[in-house]
Parts: C-alpha cells; structure tokens; sequence
C-alpha cells in the first residue's frame, strides 16, 4: 500500500523523478569536478528546507562532491535566549494567555522553556493560527491575550494581517510580542564572512511566495553566487541543486525560480502591503549566533501601539537593550552558520541532547543538530 | 429509581446512601459483578491447567475528551487493558474499574461511559467483577479518570515477548496507522480542524488468538498506544537486542490522517493507535499471519511493513521510497505541531 | 519556516472577514483568503492555494506545476536517451 495522494505534493515525491535528478547532478558535479576532497558548498538557507532534505535521505544520496550547508533559516535557532525569558515573563503576568506555535515550546531560557513554565501554572497555549489566538481574545474578554510573533517572512503577513483585523473589530486585549525578521541581512552577514566559504544558495520557497525573488538580486549581482528558489518537496530540491551547479558549470550567477507554481516573481501584494503598515525594521536585532545585524528584525508601528505586546507589558526593546549571554559551551552560533556540524560541536549528545537540550538546534525540528539526530543516526558518532 | 440527581455531588462520594445509590444504579446494575462484597471470588479451569501462567496488568485512562468519534474513555479502558493481556499471549478473563469522578460530573454521561464499557466488555468475552468509585472537588479531575486492572490465563505453551525476536522476523500491524491520535487531535477542538476520522479504539483479543493459532511461532507483540507504533517497535527492539527496518512504502494511512499530519508536521509513527497491535513473527508464518488477520474485521488492513534484522541493537530505521534510509527515534516528550 | 500545504477552497465562509472553507487530503479548516482574494471571492472556490498557519498565501499555477513536471520527464527522457546511447557504444565497442 502506498502514501495517499497529496495534490501538489505527491507529485513532486516520485522516487524514479528522484533518481534522474540524482544522475544528473553527478554528472554535473563530475563535470565541474566538484568531489568529496573539494566539494560544492551549497547552503539551503531555510530550515524547512534543512528538514526535508534529512527526512528524505537526500544529503546521503546525492554526489558526494555536494555538500549542503545548513543556513540560518531557522527563526526558533536564531532566537536569543532572552526573547524566550521574555515570553516567560509575559506569560507569568496574572490573567495572561500566552499564545504560541508549537515550535517555541521545547526551546530553553535561561530559567525555563515556555513548556516548563506552562507546567509551573502559566497558561500558555498551543495555536496553529494567530488566527485561533484572535478568537480566543473574543471569547475571553477579561484576559490579555498575547501571540508569539514568531517567523521570517513566510508568517509576518499572518500577524500582520491578524492585528489588522484586531483593530477592525476594536480589541483591546489582544496583543503581539513581535520577533519577526528577515531572509536577505543575515545572508549579506554571512556572505561578508571571510571564513564562509559558499559556492551557492537554495532560496527559500515560503519567504519568496511572500517577498518575490529580487531581494535576492544582490547574491548573483554583488557577490556572484546562484541562487535557486526551491520548493520543499524532494524533487524541488534536488533539481534546484542542478540548477545551482549548471549554473556554476556555466560561469554564471543568477537567481532562477524553480517553484514557480508557488512562487510569484514580485511576490504577493496584499501581504507587502500589510508588512509595510503594520511594521516597520527596528535598527538592530540581535540574532543568536549571528550578534546584531541591522535592520534585519521587525517591530509594530506606533500607529498599531495597541496591539504591541512591548509597549503593553513593557519589555523587551521597548525598555532599551538588555545583554544576556547565551550559555557558555554552547555552539549553537558556529552550526548554525555552516561553520560547524553538529556532530563537531563539544556538546553533541553529551551535553545537549533532544532530552536535556542546550540550544534551539536541538529543540527546533529544523535545527541541524535535531535533524542530525532524529534522521541522520549521527549520535552514534556521539556516543 | 432511587438516583434523582442529575450531576455528581461530593455526597455521592461520602460513602454513604448517596454513594450507594451511584454504585447501584450507574455501575453494578451494569456490570452486574459476581456476589456483593468488595472482593471478587473467581476461578477459571484454565488457571489449573499444567503450565498455564496467570497474567496481571493495569493502566489508567485520562483521555479529554471524554468522548470522541469512534469511543469514549470507558472504551479506551476496557480496550486498553484487554489489549495489554493479549498481546502477552493471555485469553484476558476479568477486569477491575475504579473511578475517580469530579463533583459536577454529569450522570447521563456517567452512565454513557459505562455503557461503552459493558459493551466493550461483552465484545471481550471478559467480566468487569470489581471496582471503586471515588468523587474529588470540582477542578481537581479532569471529569472522569478510570484505572482498569486486569487479569488473563496465558495457556501451556505460549510463550511470547521482546526477547523471542530474531534478525529476519516479519513485522506485522493490523490496520492503518494513527486514526485515533488523529481523531483526539481534531476531537479537541484548539486545532479548529474538522475531519471525517473516528478512533480505531477496538479489543484485539479475538485477533491475537487467532494469530497464535494460525502462527504458533509467533515471538512477540505490542499495542502501538501512546508515541504510536515507533515507540513500540524502539522498545521492543532494544529488548530484544535487534535492529528493525520498516519499509516506508508499506506504511498503511488514510489520506484523511496523511492530511492532518501535513497540516501540522506531525509524523503519523508517532501517533496513537488504540486498536492497533504490532506483531514480530517468523518470516515463513507471515502469510499465515496476515491470512488469520484479515479473516477479522479488526485486522482486515493488516500488512507486512518491515523486518528485524541484524544491526545495532534498538535501531529502528526506514527506508524510504527513494531508497534512502533515516532513524525512527524514540519520541522525546511530546510530539507537537509545528509551522515551520 | 515554511510549513505550507496545498489545499482547496471549497466555500466561501465569511466574506467580510475574507474567511473561507479548505480542504487537504479530507481534512477541512476556515482559511484567511484576504492574500489570494480579487474583486470576486466565489470565484476562489475550486482553486488550489498554498496554506500557511491558516492562511491562502499564494494561488497555485497549475499550469506552471505541470511545466515542472514535464521538465522532469523530459530530463527522464534524456536520460533514456542518454543511458541507450551509452549502452549501444558499449555494445558496439
């Protein structure tokens, strides 16, 4: 019996499809001469992207002169330890609902992880949708209910969205802790790193759909590096790894649409336009792993004062910056930039395991070091 | 009838007429228990036999919600119990039921439950022969929690468990995969997804009997309950001291499950299952297997879906369609949704 | 950051909240249309759209799904081709 069919999906999980691709990326990756000694260093940027390629065995299957670098796309890994302490302190406050995506849950603060805190009696709840948390702000008129922001620009316009509608129907008790940030500063941070050493990008597919793909124009022009925008199914993947590398072959560095099924090229009006009225960039934003990158975070508008959870409660930056250091030994920054694989941090499996977890790359379904140890079998290097 | 009240009172927990009336009328005129004191005096000719072992087991129930499509938690404890006796080779006999009821609790449901429970029971073949009942403050339950113990006579001669498996073994399961974990996800509301899914919350005493007839080699069997069948076969393998290798493309799902997994990012390994056992048996008795199986309606989808093989011990792996392999781990904590 | 799914739009809920119906492999949830909405929100009904936390972020091309899938079975095809040739040099060498 085989998996059900999933229109849009399935099609795009055709293992003989898969293994064209495969084929014609070695002989590409032979023709460029790319080899395990010397490979390709292709970085999918996005954590999806990171997800799939380990749940379908992709990084074992492709040549070996391909190498993917896992990016920083992963909003839960780059979130600084002080933004979840920050959620806590919200969710603490008396007569507060704490709403967030299940993804933020496992991810530890320096005290506890908002799972930890539920279980200390703050109501903290699970929602697919800020959607659901708008309707639980009508349904409980005497209690704040607060979202968890959280996401690139795949999920900014849903927030967005959603205060605009709080503000339609003149909520006074719902509010958003704003932590949304974008795709193309910390790849400029990274491709202005010395030590990065990138030969090309998958871009992400779910940012695009939102943002178009001319944000990447500066990666061909500037840096001259292809990217390619990719869907998520494993025949999307692998057939942008070929157009990366055929444009490699051929000297060239351009941003190419391989999802153009989803993807449009200026990206979706509705959602640019509820971005820009209901946000705008903070001057700085720190990134775990990344330290600060410029203009590459999001918070809410004065015009939109009333639905922003930092102005509410005050905290976070609207109380000024405050400085808290990520635990010592953790390695969290080096991974997820590409610098170190997780099976080369210290504390892989000994210190930090999904049971007793250091860092967000452990806690994050889309953390490399999570991905290596639930797909990869890479703890029994560990153990 | 004596029982006017329409919701449970602290009263009915006092011990006194109150109670009496509640056991009465909600529960002993159901499960109609042998004799009236708080024990239950039973024997069974089988216990006698040469070689026969008593099996013992319990679990307790705290589903929400209470009632769901496909069941409710009555069903769930009497299934659950049953199936932890069968799947160890044992023809479950009797049960226990103890209950632990918050004030407000309505009757009507109350007697709902029961009644699955009774039902269930009599699909069984086994006999709910003692209980307790006890009424706890409003707030500090979550409506009903019900703890079921129960025992089973394992005949002369079978002798299964984790440690029996061998590297070749076929693995085996009896239906599609996490209906139930689907159903409660969408029963519950917060998700605000509406699915045609009902629990596949079932006894499988009648179906393990007749796998031990039709396999008598068969090594070993577990039901796939909470962390879903991966969890199961994780644990089993590390018992065992085998590494097993499911194939991906034999996975039985529904769309409608396929689809809330999507949705959500969930993988349906890990789901739970309340009617589905997993089973290891020799690779020769596998067809015999399957054939005693579909003969039932509660193993009409059963299908070969992997080996045990030799390889690190407790390693589970799958194979996917593309011919690549990845870890099926054990579950840390809870498996959640996630958007990204 | 990228959980999306494909769906379909199978009824139009609350226009005026831009809300509508989706369905994903039998599963069905109220989705946020306002990003794929025209002028004519019934005509949305039938149409595949990416969902993402609730929301239709993106119309699906169809046309541009099955250009992808072609490309692949032509590369499959050259492949054919490619694999036949090389057999046939072999024999012939």
């Amino acid at each position: 019996m085989s998996a059900p069919a999933l229109k849009f999906a399935s099609e795009f999980r055709d293992p003989a499809a898969a293994r064209v691709l495969l084929a014609a990326i070695a002989r590409k990756a032979d023709e460029i001469g790319a080899t395990r000694e010397k490979p390709v260093h292709v970085m999918e940027i996005c954590g999806g992207h990171t997800h799939s390629i380990f749940r379908y065995g992709l990084d074992k299957l492709i040549h070996d002169g391909v190498e993917f670098i896992h990016g920083p796309g992963c909003p839960v890994c780059v979130l600084p330890m002080a933004r979840v302490d920050e959620c806590v302190e919200i969710a603490e406050k008396p007569g507060v609902i704490f709403t967030t995506f299940g993804d933020a849950m496992r991810v530890p603060g320096h005290r506890k992880s908002l799972i930890q805190a539920k279980s200390a009696g703050a109501d903290i709840r699970m929602v697919y949708s800020p959607l659901d948390a708008l309707e639980l702000a009508r349904r409980n008129p005497g209690r704040e209910v607060v979202f968890f922001g959280l996401g690139f620009e795949t999920t900014t316009p849903s927030t967005a969205l959603s205060i605009q509608q709080a503000a339609r129907e003149g909520l006074t008790n719902f509010s958003v802790f704003c932590n949304h940030i974008t795709v193309p500063e910390p790849i400029k941070a990274l491709l202005d790193d010395p030590d990065m050493r990138l030969d090309g990008f998958i871009g992400p597919g779910h940012v695009s759909m939102v943002i178009g793909i001319h944000p990447y124009d500066f990666i061909a022009a500037d840096y001259g590096k292809p990217i390619v925008v990719a869907g998520f199914e494993p025949t999307d993947l692998l057939q942008s790894v070929l157009m990366v590398l055929t444009q490699i072959a051929e000297g060239r560095a351009a941003v190419e649409n391989q999802y153009g099924r989803v993807v449009p090229e200026h990206g979706n009006p509705v959602s640019l336009a509820a971005i820009a009225v209901v946000y705008e960039r903070r001057p700085s934003f720190e990134w775990r792993g990344l330290g600060e990158i410029d203009a590459s975070g999001l918070r809410i508008r004065p015009t939109y004062a009333a639905f922003d959870a930092e102005e509410k409660f005050g905290i976070g930056y609207a109380t000024g910056r405050r400085n808290v250091p990520e635990l010592e030994g953790c390695a969290c920054g080096s991974v997820m930039i590409g610098k170190l694989k997780p099976t080369q941090c210290p504390q892989f499996g000994k210190g930090c395991s999904p049971e007793m977890p250091l860092g967000a790359l452990m806690v994050s379904s889309e953390g490399a070091c999570a991905a290596y140890w639930q797909y990869a079998g890479a703890r029994e290097a560990a153990e | 009838m004596a029982l006017r009240d329409t919701h449970v009172t602290m009263a009915h927990g006092g011990g006194g007429r109150a109670m009496r009336d509640l056991i009465d009328e909600v529960f002993t005129s159901v499960f109609q228990p042998p004799g009236s004191e708080d024990q239950a005096r039973l024997m069974d000719a089988a216990l006698q036999e040469p070689g026969a072992r008593l099996a013992f087991t319990t679990d307790s129930f705290v589903v929400t919600p209470l009632e769901f499509p496909g069941g409710d938690i009555g069903k769930l404890a009497v299934c659950g119990t049953v199936n932890d006796l069968a799947v160890g080779g044992a023809r479950p006999l009797w049960l226990s039921a103890a209950f632990i009821i918050e004030e407000g609790c309505e009757i009507a449901l109350l007697r709902r439950i029961v009644g699955s429970m009774a039902a269930e029971a009599a699909l069984a073949g086994v006999r709910i022969v003692t209980g307790d009942t006890k009424v706890v403050d409003r707030g500090k339950g979550d409506g009903v929690f019900i703890t079921t113990a129960g025992v089973g006579v394992i005949p002369p001669g079978v002798e299964i468990g984790a440690q029996h498996i061998r590297p070749g073994d076929a693995v085996i399961v009896n239906g599609v995969l996490g209906d139930h974990g689907a159903t409660i996800l969408a029963a519950r509301g917060d998700l605000a997804l509406s699915v045609d899914l009902i629990s596949d919350c079932a006894g499988l005493g009648h179906l393990m009997q007749a796998v031990l007839a039709a396999a008598p080699g068969l090594r070993a069997a577990r039901d796939c309950t909470r962390g879903g069948l991966a969890s199961a076969l994780n644990e089993m393998a590390a018992e065992a001291g085998v590494a097993v290798e499911l194939d991906e493309t034999a996975l039985p799902l529904r769309p409608e499950v396929a689809g809330v997994c999507e949705l959500l990012g969930l993988d349906p390994l890990y789901l739970a299952n309340e009617g589905r056992l997993v089973l290891f048996c020799p690779a020769d008795q596998a067809e015999a297997a399957l054939a005693a199986m579909r003969a039932l309606p509660e193993g009409s989808g059963a299908c070969l879906i992997g080996r045990a093989k030799d390889g690190p011990p407790g390693r589970v792996t799958l194979r996917t369609a593309f011919g690549g392999a990845r870890l099926v781990d054990m579950l840390i904590g809870e498996q959640l949704p996630r958007i990204c | 950051m990228c959980l999306g799914i494909p769906g379909k739009i199978t009824a139009i809920t609350d226009a005026a909240r831009l809300m509508a119906m989706a369905e994903i492999s039998g599963v069905r949830r109220e989705v946020n249309v306002a990003c794929v909405a025209g002028v004519d929100l019934e005509a949305l009904v039938g149409t595949w759209v990416l969902i993402h936390v609730g929301f239709a972020m993106s119309l699906i091309d169809e046309d541009e799904a099955a250009r992808t899938l072609e490309a692949l079975r032509d590369l499959g095809e050259a492949q054919e081709a490619l694999e036949q040739m090389a057999a046939a040099d072999e024999a012939l060498a």
